[in-house]
């Protein structure tokens, strides 16, 4: 009961081509994310989905419909904003219930709703309160909790955390992935955080300059990325791009995660100098200026010592080396 | 004791500043209340003066109560200024909102074509609209003069206005619109009370050049069910004599409405934005 089909579906707004031909399928229940750079059009897409924003051409069918001439409240879809968007003159209760009081639902089943829902948020003691009384964390969470509500079809997600401080982050990030857990409903969420893109997600939609680069779990696209663009796009550090040619490598390109490589005091394929080292505790970053394959990103598990200007070598896993060719694409 | 951001030399003379500029505004004004009071011979002996138990006199005002139809001026010229000001709120906020929100062919055009009244006084057309006012039987109706200050407090208010609603949050209107609420209802309750404060600054704006107008009274209502107070204060000028305690009475009486919707308007400014919406 809750599936999603795009459609070629082109966005234009004047001479500028924000989206070119997005094609997708979503399954009911399923957690989507729209990842890529600021800008891409991950947002626009997103309004497109809500019936926000016309499409230029092309086709949204949610549920088998076709809804492109439906509007927002019709889609049986709920949004959760970055910037909350809380109606400023209704208490929570009321911002949480004016969207079933506008379809025409009963008070009671209004009531009953609104109690399950800021049960579920931890919303309870606040719900006689006005958005302006609220921290940061309680109006995300009463957003969240004023989509619930509908009981939609599709959740749609449009950066809901990033005005959240870092642990705040991580707590918002559980309780959305509870919700999900519980709801068994479909969700589209938009992020450019690769943390919460790989932890929440059953299927990764990476966007580029309006087109889809690939889609797939998270680890489908940790382990074969089907381009460069996804290749630097998902994992942190990004992966090492080295010049095939001075490798003396037929491809383009090599490209290898800095957690693929290993380091050595004494021998190894690529000598370097160590420029800078980064200690993160459970981790340490070492950046290489190697002879042979430029600057590159080392990520050492642990603690490891190493000074500036130290002499390492460097050891590509040569199971995990990606080669991509001329025009970006891996080559098998 | 100073701090960072304060010191008493400074504060000492920030407000003298302020305050001799305080003064010099409001002289002009404190004279004309101040010889209100005074009787035609101590107005012109010590203009400069307060009243003292010698000149004090309220002739002024007893000539202005019981002269003429004052207090039907009165009335005309609130009803005049109010209701034209409610037009000028209403429509400019609502043709802002529309210029700010929605993408139509010629928005840029239609917005510049709007603002255009601000540069072209609106008294140039004053034959054209006379014309206008006569062809419509409209001439010495309080109607006319609505219209026409309705017209001439529009371009400002959608010029500023419109800057005000491209501030308001999209994500807050499109929730609304998620929500299933009208495109009225997201205008009235979720974008209106946001820029209120913007709202107060036109409304001062339109007010006052309203209220003060002498010439389009003149023109189009100058009969005696429609004259304004500063039309019905010309009763006084003559052209030999001329009642000066009658009109400083007038004067000073035509500041009290202004003053009391200046007061209502800038609470409106002070109490600032409904925040908690976004961020
Ligand atoms: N109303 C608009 N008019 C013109 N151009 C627009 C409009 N809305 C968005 N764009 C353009 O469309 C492109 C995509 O915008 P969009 O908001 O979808 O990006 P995004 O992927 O969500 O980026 P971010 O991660 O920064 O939120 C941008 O280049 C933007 O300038
Ligand atoms: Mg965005």
């Amino acid at each position: 009961m809750g599936s999603l089909k795009i459609e070629n579906v082109k966005k234009a707004f004047g001479p500028v081509e924000v989206l070119k031909g997005i094609n997708l399928e979503v399954t009911d229940g399923e957690f989507v994310v729209f990842v890529g750079p600021s800008g891409c059009g991950k947002s626009t897409l997103l309004r497109v989905i809500a019936g926000l924003e016309d499409s230029t051409s092309g086709r949204v069918v949610i549920d088998g419909a076709d809804v492109s001439a439906t509007p927002p409240a019709k889609r049986g879809i709920a949004m959760v904003f970055q910037t909350y968007a809380l109606y400023p003159h209704l208490t929570v209760k009321n911002n949480m219930g004016l969207g079933l009081k506008q379809a025409g639902t009963p008070a009671p089943e209004i009531d009953r709703r609104i109690g399950i829902a800021s049960s579920m948020l931890s919303l309870e003691p606040y719900l006689e309160r006005r958005p302006a009384e609220l921290s940061g964390g309680q109006r995300q969470r009463v957003a969240i909790g004023r989509a619930v509500v509908r009981e939609p079809k599709l959740f749609l997600f449009d950066e809901p955390l990033s005005n959240l401080d870092a642990a705040l982050r991580v707590n918002t990030r559980l309780e959305i992935a509870q919700l999900h857990r519980r709801l068994k409903a479909t969700m589209i969420y938009v992020t450019h955080d690769q943390v919460e893109a790989m932890t929440l997600a059953d299927k990764i939609v990476v966007l580029n300059a309006g087109r889809i680069e690939q889609i797939g779990g998270p680890m489908e696209l940790y382990n074969a990325p089907a381009n460069e663009f996804v290749a630097g796009f998902i994992g942190s550090p990004k992966m090492n791009f080295i010049d095939g040619a001075r490798l003396g490598e037929t491809a383009k390109t090599i490209g290898v995660r800095p957690e693929h490589l290993t380091v050595d005091t004494k021998s190894g394929a690529w000598k370097g100098t160590v420029v800078h080292a980064e200690h993160l505790g459970a981790d340490t970053n070492l950046y290489l200026d190697c002879e042979k394959a430029g600057l590159i990103t080392v990520r050492i598990f642990g603690v490891y010592d190493a000074e500036p200007g130290a002499t390492l070598y460097a050891t590509p896993d040569p199971a995990k080396t990606y080669r991509f060719g001329a025009d970006g694409k891996v080559l098998k | 004791m100073s701090t960072a951001t304060r010191s008493l030399p400074r504060t000492i003379g920030a407000h003298a500043i302020l305050l001799t500029y305080t003064a010099i505004a409001l002289f002009p004004v404190i004279l004309v209340i101040m010889n209100s009071f005074k009787s035609r011979a101590g107005i012109f002996g010590a203009p400069l003066t307060p009243p003292t138990p010698g000149t004090f006199d309220l002739i002024g005002y007893t000539t202005v109560i019981g002269q003429g139809d004052f207090t039907h001026y009165f009335q005309n010229s609130l009803v005049v200024t109010v209701a034209s000001l409610f037009f000028v709120l209403l429509f400019g906020a609502m043709a802002a909102f529309a210029l700010s929100e929605y993408r139509f062919r010629g928005n840029t055009l239609m917005g510049l074509y709007l603002a255009l009244g601000i540069m072209i006084p609106i008294r140039l057309g004053t034959v054209a609209i006379l014309q206008l006012m006569v062809a419509s039987g409209l001439v010495n109706t309080l109607t006319a003069l609505i219209l026409v200050y309705t017209a001439q407090g529009l371009p400002l208010a959608v010029f500023i206005l419109s800057e005000f609603m491209k501030q308001v949050s999209d994500d807050l209107k499109n929730a609304g619109r998620i929500d299933g609420l009208s495109e009225y209802t997201i205008f009235f309750r979720l974008v209106l009370p946001l820029v209120r404060p913007s709202m107060a600054t036109v409304a001062v704006f339109t007010m006052i050049p309203i209220w003060n107008d002498l010439w389009f009274p003149l023109i189009l209502a100058p009969s005696e069910e429609t004259k304004t107070v500063t039309l019905g204060a010309q009763l006084f000028l003559g052209q030999f004599v001329t009642n000066w305690n009658a009109i400083l009475a007038a004067l000073s009486l035509a500041i009290m409405p202004v003053l009391i919707l200046y007061v209502i308007f800038s609470r409106q400014l002070i109490r600032g934005i409904t925040s908690g919406a976004v961020k």
